[in-house]
């Protein structure tokens, strides 16, 4: 039960912290908190919002899952955000340029897009393994890179054409796209959710059945312990990248395949940064990733609805900024706490802790 | 600060503690602590590993506040927050682990910190060359601290707590780093200083120094004082068996169980420091057969760590060959060099033997991560790593609720037999082990000693570091001494005194028979 406790209490203060905090900003701008709390929550049940919300949870949680498996071994990809976007181009790329039957065809699109992935998050993967290059700096250099690539492999002289005012990529055949559920007038859920909701589970296996999950996290708690373990680090940051990357590449494919069908100049930008924050949130664990990603789709697409009660949406910002700083200082206190009552406990029960004399 | 130099019998003792107690977290903590330390004397305190003498000393130091206790410096009651409160009522503090920067010279490592008193020019430095001669450190305060050997290096920890006007010094097992030859030289110093009427508290476990040099004696055990002695009338027993309580365990293995069968050959093995400079290991050769105890003797920082790392396989040898059993194991990893039979103890466990926030299970699959009964293939066998981790418990005598709690929890001396006894398992050929008993409590050190006597005698074969000479003498077969990076001296351990390995530590020659040099270090043939 204190286990359990240690897990679900800083989360759910830092949100309590962070509406607090929140309900000030509003007060302070001459808003009414409740209404606007309020506005958000009945959003929920408007239009195509639920839906919405779960279509973008899918997203966030592809993206918080390869953040997590770098922060599993203290590897801070921010290059997320550069891997999907070339991933996003190369998989709409090879789907519109290639004809296959169906299935076959999302799948060839599907391994393209973690392939080119893969292969972005290499580079500095291989630079900090052989130079010993902090792959903070090369991810957020890689990314810079990855939107001067992918807009130059949609100009029209490469692989582009012009669609109205819109530059964008062939469109993939209907033999690449992968069906959604369709809920009627309350939208259409990606059938690529199930992919993620898979991944997730693949992550759970991998991190606490497997050996590779064994030596990944024993490198991220001690680095000198796993090596002398017998743990081979440079091997470990080059898969772990590698997998994280090829992750990241999946991040574009629920919209690609189940609504947009090519790359244009509307993609979807900034979610390899939200993925950071919810893998925080998170606590790299999968269902902890899964309840940060809900959040973070909820404040996202109800927050529209504070335009109609003319509050600033960008009340949401503060939000999720609020969330994530007071969940990782929330997580620190707690784990200290646990951890001190918990040699408390043991030495205790051992007798080694003399009461008062 | 105090302004009185008199050492009289009328006047308030320097340093009187009452009724200290700190409880701390699953470790021995101090309990009703008592202790007087008169004006002018040496006072010691003696305590086996884990006893809680550091504490007691943090606690002094003001680096911890006591739970209840009070403490009184001249006749006044203090309470001390922090160091820089202690070290304002006269008490100065020298470490175990020596807190020098290493670039900086020797007179910007004394004033670091206290620039206030002398500033940190010409008046610093004559300031700093008066107080040199009292601790009998020979060197301009202008050479770099990296250029001084150990015992220097001690000198100027020394100078730095007088340079801010410490009237007691607490020195923290001040001759763990020390040559015999050394401890000679720093009981000079302590003596001289002593005449000049400073007061010294010096906290040891190794008796012997402590009746050279101490007009006192308390022992501390399990947390609490458990008496005062004299030392002109007590004896080395004596004062040991207060400290443990009870009979002492002996590391005395004699009966030999060496083979021919030769499990670990190392040739020509060399190491270079990473810009190429130097060499970390020149030219080591060296064989240990199976049932063979082969302890390394050797003043720290002279290549034995390296040197196990580099078998290991943490450390790239620049050239030579690593056989184990008639299997290279030159260019193998350091997984595959544990498959082949190698258990490793490291010097440090907690940077290098266990994951700390983890259950003790999880660090029983911690180098067996591809082996059973830890792991099936690509699968990890949480049962049957669960299951082991119940049998090490019980048969290493690890003391703990249940093997679900993290490795942090434990006591030094279980989380040690927990290393231990993971690397036993598996039934490797070679063990190798670093410094096995530093920090642990005498059962600890007792259960270890053993352990690695039943699987000596089972035919293993073992690589064996220590600090402690004693340890080092009564487990091994045969003792090679290192010095920078070099092997240079046999020594036999039945005959061989720990004064003997001392000096040919050094570098100072052999000056024994029971020592036999095998490299040319300076001239001189017994």
């Amino acid at each position: 039960m204190g286990h359990l406790r240690g897990k679900l209490l800083p989360p759910a203060l830092a949100i309590v912290f962070s509406l607090l905090l929140c309900g000030v900003a509003l007060i302070i701008s001459g808003a009414n908190p409740l209404s606007a709390f309020g506005a958000m929550v009945s959003q929920v049940g408007k239009g195509t919002t639920l839906v919405d919300i779960l279509n973008s949870t899918g997203i966030y949680y592809i993206a918080a899952l390869a953040v997590a498996i770098g922060f599993q071994m203290n590897l801070f990809n921010i290059g997320v955000e550069g891997q999907y976007r070339v991933a996003a181009v190369v998989a709409a790329v090879v789907g519109g340029s290639i004809a296959l039957p169906t299935g076959i065809h999302t799948m060839v699109i599907i391994i393209a897009a973690a392939l080119a992935g893969a292969a972005w998050a290499s580079i500095p993967a291989i630079l900090k393994v052989t130079r010993g290059v902090n792959e903070v700096i090369s991810t957020i250099m890689m990314n810079g890179l990855a939107i001067g690539l992918s807009a130059y492999l949609i100009r029209r002289d490469v692989f582009g054409e012009l669609r109205g005012n819109n530059i964008r990529t062939p469109e993939i055949p209907e033999s690449g796209w992968m069906p959604g559920i369709s809920f009627g007038g309350s939208g259409t859920m990606f059938g690529f959710i199930f992919v993620a909701i898979a991944l997730g589970i693949g992550y759970w296996i991998m991190m606490n059945k497997t050996r590779f999950g064994f030596e990944l996290r024993a490198s991220g708690e001690s680095s000198t312990a796993a090596s002398a373990g017998g743990v081979n680090a440079k091997k470990m940051i080059l898969v772990s990248m590698l997998l994280s990357g090829a992750i990241a590449g999946l991040i574009s494919l629920p919209e690609l395949l189940g609504r947009d069908h090519t790359f244009s100049l509307n993609f979807t930008a900034g979610i390899g940064f939200s993925g950071i924050a919810i893998a925080l949130l998170g606590r790299n664990h999968p269902g902890g990733i899964a309840f940060g990603a809900l959040l973070w789709a909820f404040l996202d697409k109800s927050g529209l609805a504070l335009d109609n009660v003319g509050v600033p949406r960008e009340i949401v910002t503060i939000m999720q900024g609020s969330i994530v700083l007071s969940v990782v200082v929330a997580y620190e206190v707690v784990r200290r706490f646990e951890l001190a009552s918990e040699q408390r406990r043991v030495g205790r029960e051992l007798g080694t802790v003399g009461g008062a004399a | 600060m105090s302004s009185s130099t008199s050492v009289g019998t009328g006047e308030h003792p320097a340093v009187v503690l009452t009724g200290i107690t700190k409880r701390f977290p699953g470790v021995v903590a101090n309990s009703d602590v008592h202790l007087t330390v008169r004006r002018g004397e040496v006072h010691a305190l003696c305590g086996e590993n884990g006893a809680g003498k550091s504490t007691l000393m943090k606690i002094l130091y003001g680096m911890q506040p006591p739970d209840e206790g009070t403490i009184e410096v001249n006749g006044e009651q203090v309470r001390f927050r922090t160091p820089s409160d202690a070290i304002k009522a006269g008490i100065g503090m020298v470490h175990q682990h020596f807190m020098l920067a290493d670039n900086l010279t020797v007179q910007e490592n004394v004033v670091l910190g206290a620039e206030a008193l002398h500033g940190i020019g010409q008046k610093a430095r004559r300031r700093i060359i008066e107080l040199s001669g009292k601790t009998g450190l020979n060197v301009d305060p202008g050479v770099l601290v990296e250029q001084l050997g150990v015992a220097d290096r001690q000198r100027v920890e020394i100078l730095k707590v007088l340079y801010r006007g410490a009237k007691v010094i607490i020195l923290d097992e001040p001759t763990a780093v020390l040559v015999p030859q050394e401890v000679n030289e720093l009981f000079d110093t302590v003596r001289g200083m002593q005449e000049q009427g400073y007061t010294f508290l010096f906290i040891s476990h190794k008796l012997d120094e402590v009746r050279a040099i101490a007009d006192s004696v308390t022992v501390i055990r399990r947390g609490t004082t458990v008496g005062s002695a004299d030392p002109k009338t007590v004896s080395s027993r004596q004062l040991a068996e207060m400290m443990v309580g009870s009979e002492l365990p002996s590391p005395e293995t004699r009966e030999s169980t060496v083979t021919d069968t030769v499990v670990l050959d190392v040739k020509g093995l060399r190491l270079m420091t990473p810009d190429g400079s130097r060499p970390i290991l020149d030219d080591i050769d060296m064989v240990v057969r199976s049932g063979e105890v082969v302890g390394i003797a050797g003043v720290e920082g002279n290549g034995q760590t390296e040197l196990v790392e580099t078998i290991m396989g943490m450390r790239k040898a620049g050239s030579g060959t690593i056989t184990l059993q008639d299997q290279d194991l030159t260019k193998l990893g350091t997984l595959a060099r544990r498959e082949a039979g190698i258990g490793y103890v490291p010097e440090d466990r907690h940077r290098h033997g266990l994951l700390l926030t983890q259950p003790l299970w999880y660090n029983r699959i911690l180098g067996y991560q591809t082996r059973r009964p830890t792991a099936k293939g690509i699968w990890l066998d949480t049962d049957g790593a669960k299951k082991d981790t119940e049998r090490i418990v019980a048969d290493f005598d690890v003391r703990t609720p249940g093997i679900d709690v993290p490795a942090a929890a434990l006591s030094g001396g279980n989380q040690q037999k927990l290393v231990v006894g993971r690397e036993l398992s598996g039934d490797p050929v070679l063990l190798i082990a670093s410094h096995p008993t530093r920090g642990v409590d005498v059962g600890a050190q007792a259960l270890i000693w053993d352990e690695i006597k039943r699987a000596r005698a089972a035919g293993l074969a073992v690589l064996l570091i220590s600090a402690d000479l004693d340890e080092l003498i009564g487990l091994s077969d045969t003792i090679k001494v290192m010095l920078r990076g070099r092997l240079v001296a046999d020594a036999d351990p039945s005959t061989v005194t720990p004064e003997d390995l001392g000096s040919a530590m050094t570098g100072a020659g052999s000056t024994s028979a029971a020592v036999q040099e095998t490299a040319v270090v300076e001239e001189g043939e017994n």
